[in-house]
């Protein structure tokens, strides 16, 4: 039975997560990928003004394909988290509270992810058909010229999710492989 | 002689790039059903029934299954009794996944500069793999092709002493550092021999053929098994979650070498396999 939550997640809601924990979301999440988060990234790294804000948010990993008339969106599944692990240290240094998307982080970004007490949360990936029946509105909000990665303010309604990596450095991609995970 | 028109080959290339992305085909279907029957654990079971779930939405709704749209890979087998009409094969290949990709609302993941980067807008080029072959006809086998499995893909130039051994390390080895980036349960093509860069189209070619069917040469369709059962004691599972479906296949192209090498090519391909194929 997955726990509902409602973003912002708080501190002690994001404490009381594990790792293997299946959670429905519902509220506002920033999307972005490769070429945004290198830009933000850059604007960080040059104490420049962002364009969007990232304290407490969470950022999903997505290149939405184009919405059909009348849909908020076309197929929006999780991209690979592992491409954008040089940006997250200073991204969770910017108040980031987690990562929507799939696939290993490496050391340095679990690292900052346990010591800003964040989560990172995987959907299944190539399910963007079914994920987009969760996402009701979506507002591009920055560096529209990169089409679908270009940064969005998506509003979800019981989106699906399995932390994957939790704020106590529990790691359920660890657990499949190293000890058979249980659940 | 045939002759084949530009805009007939340009109107199937668009067709299947829509009935692809649409349309999950059956032999996958057939394979994740059986993987979910056979996970005792809920979350890989869940995992997998979300995915044939997935699949019933994206072709009700005629949204692709996956948001990634894939680079347009084709592989044309002309008959060298063919006369292409009114244009170039690979401008009709690209005008075909130009209109497809429009029409269809389907994603443009093309960067025109390896470098530079940005986006060509209309998922053009496709990479186009031209064979001439008896008779009149052309097939046309395209794959729409993921870039997070695509990533995890792998060569390695073994020598003859190295020996199945170590082509069977590599093969698992390399499913098992994919582990879930590349959305497993995956489909594993792998081409051993040929030369440096014909294995690798060996390993892609590997992934047109139908989950199910077996290589024809015994001690290859044995190889396959082994490599597949080797894969799926790893434990990834479903999304890398946990479980044992891991691979629901593993296809291998073998093709003669130099007597000095032993290349392997493995080409992994996410479960949201995407791949049609037409005769002109």
């Amino acid at each position: 039975m997955s726990r509902q939550l409602q973003l912002p997640l708080t501190d002690a809601q994001v404490t009381s997560l594990r790792a293997g924990d299946e959670l429905e979301l519902s509220g506002v999440v920033l999307t972005g990928r490769d070429q945004a988060c290198a830009r933000i990234f850059t604007l960080l790294q040059n104490r420049q003004p962002l364009p969007v804000e990232l304290k407490d948010r969470l950022i999903y990993f997505v290149g939405p394909s184009p919405a059909r008339p009348g849909e908020a969106i076309g197929s929006a599944g999780p991209t690979t988290s592992g491409r954008m692990n040089r940006f997250l240290p200073a991204m969770f240094d910017a108040g980031l509270r987690g990562v929507i998307g799939k696939g290993y982080l490496s050391q340095q970004a679990k690292d900052a992810l346990v010591q800003h007490r964040g989560i990172y949360l995987g959907a299944i990936g190539g399910t963007g058909a079914l994920l987009a029946q969760c996402i009701t509105e979506v507002r591009i909000v920055a560096f529209e010229e990169l089409l679908s990665e270009a940064v969005r303010l998506m509003q979800l309604e019981r989106f699906p999710v399995v932390v994957l990596h939790d704020c106590h450095g529990g790691d359920l991609y660890a657990d499949a492989t190293t000890k058979g995970s249980d659940r | 002689m045939k002759t084949i028109s530009f805009n007939q080959i340009r109107e199937a290339i668009a067709s299947m790039c829509q009935k692809a992305n649409f349309e999950l085909s059956q032999d996958v279907r057939d394979a994740l059903a059986g993987g979910a029957r056979a996970e005792t654990k809920p979350l890989a079971k869940n995992t997998l029934l979300r995915i044939l779930q997935n699949a019933d939405v994206a072709a009700a709704k005629r949204v692709p299954m996956c948001q990634d749209t894939g680079l347009v890979v084709v592989f044309a087998d002309v008959g060298q009794d063919v006369h292409v009409q009114g244009g170039l094969l690979g401008d009709a290949v690209n005008e075909g996944v130009r209109k497809g990709y429009r029409e269809g609302f389907l994603r443009a993941s093309v960067s025109p500069d390896p470098i530079v980067r940005g986006n060509t807008g209309d998922n053009t080029p496709a990479v186009l793999h031209v064979r001439l072959v008896l008779g009149d006809g052309l097939r046309l086998s395209l794959l729409a092709k993921g870039g997070g499995c695509e990533n995890m893909s792998a060569f390695r130039m073994l020598t003859p002493a190295d020996g199945v051994d170590a082509v069977t390390d590599f093969v698992v080895e390399t499913a098992v550092l994919a582990g879930p980036n590349a959305c497993p349960p995956i489909i594993v093509g792998v081409g051993i021999g040929g030369s440096f860069e014909l294995s690798a189209v060996l390993a892609k070619r590997a992934l047109l053929r139908r989950i199910g069917d077996v290589s024809p040469l015994p001690h290859v369709a044995e190889l396959e098994q082994r490599i597949a059962q080797r894969i799926n004691a790893s434990g990834i599972g479903p999304q890398g979650y946990g479980g044992q479906t891991t691979a629901l296949s593993v296809q291998i192209e073998a093709a003669p070498c130099h007597i000095a090498s032993l290349p392997v090519s493995v080409n992994i391909e996410c479960h949201a396999h995407r791949h049609q194929e037409a005769l002109l």
